[in-house]
């Protein structure tokens, strides 16, 4: 599969670009050979059910678990194996699944501890700005403990703490987990706005695969380790594979069952 | 008095009235301030006001000696059973460039080398040592900070023998009189060092970067890691900072009575003293060892004997009946 080659138009050498990475838990192998090319400006997901090893993709990517094999190339540089600060200071920032916010820390204090690998403290009350005007919310709580946002909250939180670093490529893993569908819409509507006006390179990972292909110019779908297709966003959407298996058009049990049958015809 | 301590007895060294305990053949480092410190014996009150100073002073010491446990336990979840042996060698670092026996530096100058020595040899123990424990079961690093404690006593046995010795401090051998008390002015330091190294010690915590990204590290190591904090090397800078409190603990100690290589002993009571604050807070640790200061006197002027010596370690138990997280103890649901 040509992962990677995707004739998205924007032709030269993409921001980001995963060349056959191999990660182990132990002796398991959670990602078995992942390919995939992230252009500058895009919004590019990762789909995927529990389990298929998105969440370890991007832990590759940020350095917090290495691969045993592959290359990651960033801006032309190998940064496989580098030390997540290393990474963190290149431009790329990893806002986790479940949020991990500081939860004893104020908001405030959190949104520091994003900027905390910026030589250029100078801009800080700048960028807070900036955060503030996306989540208006992070401003008013801006004292209080962490731990005491709602999810919603927290969810900001993170992606604003993810911005005090100012990313060039941000690594977004399921915010949508746990919300409502109208926060869902309001958080991805500023991911959109994000890309838009600050220029920040996505890459969304989601179970939520309809919410994340609106949102997304690409898209991947990550089976046990694998990628099994990948496509620009429309095109996805209207796969059938996809609707079947991600958009939910059956019954929960009989996707499960489906996926088996269907699985093996993809590689 | 070199016999007894080379068969140390740390419970000897309660702090005690020393107006009562008028026969004791040997002078332990308590009965040194004796002298000074008369009380009026009618004035049931104001020893017990003189009694809760002494207790408070000593409790001083024995807090500062769990803010260092509780450093290290809430950053990296390890506990540094050689706290206590820290404190001491500290304090024989102190003597060494201070005293005119040996260096004979000017006492500021010496209490900071002091500290920066006792801060680097943290931090070295830290990243050459622990770091390579990474992924071992707990208890690796529980044996090695005991052994460590071991080596610390008998390398400070060697190098300064087991006589007990005094700090030659600005203050030496003056006291404050103040509304019928006397307590000396090393207490009072003892007090006001540590009032003002809770303040410096808040402000970094809450005010610096590194002091917010250790905060940051102790309650969510894997955020941490996401935001590009340097986490291992945050651990080694809370070793190094919880090897500079040992120093200033040490001196303290020092300068209130004397010091000898079994001192760092009295690391056991401010173990006690920091699971009684709730081994996760760094108010908790100065009060659990301010509470084991004040109640130990309490318990040797009004109990039977032999009470004293077990004091810490019955309100330790209460405390772990009554409140098992510790009496401070912040709600910490700890994420992975
Ligand atoms: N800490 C871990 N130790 C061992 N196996 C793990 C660990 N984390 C995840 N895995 C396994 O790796 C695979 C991929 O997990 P993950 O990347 O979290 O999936 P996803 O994010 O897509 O839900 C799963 O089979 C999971 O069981
Ligand atoms: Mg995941």
């Amino acid at each position: 599969m040509a992962a990677g080659g995707q004739s998205n138009g924007k032709g030269g050498q993409p921001l980001l670009s995963v060349q056959n990475v191999e990660t182990f838990y132990g002796a398991v192998m959670a990602i078995r050979g992942v390919s995939l090319d992230v252009h500058e400006g895009q919004i590019v997901t990762i789909l995927g059910a529990n389990g298929a090893g998105k969440t370890t993709l991007l832990k590759t990517i940020s350095g917090v678990m290495d691969p045993e094999k592959g290359k990651i190339v960033f801006e032309g540089k190998e940064i496989q194996g580098a030390e997540p600060d290393a990474i963190v200071r290149s431009g790329i920032v990893h806002v986790p699944e479940g949020r991990e916010i500081f939860p004893f820390l104020s908001v405030e204090e959190n949104l520091m501890m994003g900027a905390f690998t910026r030589s250029d403290r100078a801009n800080f009350a700048a960028d807070l700005d900036m955060v503030h005007s996306y989540f208006p919310i992070l401003k008013d709580r801006a004292g209080q403990q962490a731990g005491y946002l709602s999810g919603g909250q927290q969810q900001m939180l993170a992606i604003g703490r993810g911005l005090m670093g100012k990313p060039r490529l941000m690594l977004l893993d399921e915010p949508s987990l746990g919300l409502s569908p109208i926060l869902v819409q309001e958080i991805f509507a500023i991911i959109r706005r994000l890309n838009q006006e600050q220029g920040v390179t996505i890459l969304l990972v989601e179970q939520n695969a309809n919410v994340a292909l609106k949102v997304a110019d690409h898209g991947f779908v990550l089976e046990v380790g694998r990628i099994v297709m990948a496509d620009t966003s429309a095109r996805l959407l209207a796969s059938e594979d996809v609707q079947e298996f991600y958009l939910g058009m059956h019954g929960e049990s009989q996707r499960e069952q489906k996926r088996w049958k269907r699985r093996k015809t993809w590689r | 008095m070199g016999v007894e301590a080379l068969n140390p007895q740390p419970q000897d060294e309660f702090p005690r009235n020393p107006s009562h305990a008028p026969a004791k053949p040997i002078r332990s480092r308590w009965e040194k301030d004796a002298p000074r410190c008369v009380v009026a014996r009618e004035e049931i009150g104001l020893e017990a006001l003189q009694l809760l100073l002494g207790g408070i002073a000593n409790g001083c010491i024995y807090g500062l000696v769990a803010l260092g446990f509780v450093l290290i336990y809430k950053a990296t979840e390890q506990v540094n059973f050689a706290q206590g042996d820290m404190m001491m060698f500290g304090a024989f670092l102190a003597l060494t460039f201070v005293n005119e026996a040996w260096f004979g530096w000017p006492f500021a100058l010496g209490l900071l080398a002091a500290m920066a020595v006792m801060g680097t040899l943290s931090y070295l123990l830290d990243k050459l040592v622990l770091r390579n424990l990474f992924g071992q079961p707990q208890f690796a690093v529980v044996i090695l900070t005991i052994a460590l404690g071991f080596v610390i006593r008998f390398a400070a046995g060697v190098i300064w023998g087991h006589e007990p010795q005094s700090i030659e401090t600005p203050l030496t051998g003056k006291s404050v009189h103040f509304a019928g008390l006397v307590m000396g002015l090393e207490e009072v330091a003892v007090i006001v060092v540590t009032i003002a190294l809770t303040a410096v010690l808040f402000v970094f915590f809450s005010r610096t970067r590194i002091g917010l990204a250790m905060q940051a590290s102790s309650q969510n190591q894997l955020a941490a890691y996401y935001m590009g904090i340097p986490v291992k090397r945050v651990y080694s800078l809370v070793w190094a900072l919880s090897g500079v409190v040992a120093a200033i603990a040490g001196v303290l100690f020092a300068t209130k009575g004397t010091i000898d290589p079994a001192s760092g002993l009295l690391g056991i009571k401010a173990f006690a003293a920091a699971v009684i604050g709730g081994f996760g807070s760094l108010p908790g640790a100065l009060l659990g060892g301010i509470i084991v200061g004040v109640v130990e006197p309490f318990a040797a002027r009004y109990l039977a004997a032999g009470y004293s010596q077990i004091a810490p370690y019955a309100i330790m138990l209460i405390v772990l009946v009554i409140a098992p997280n510790g009496i401070l103890a912040q709600m910490q649901k700890k994420k992975v």
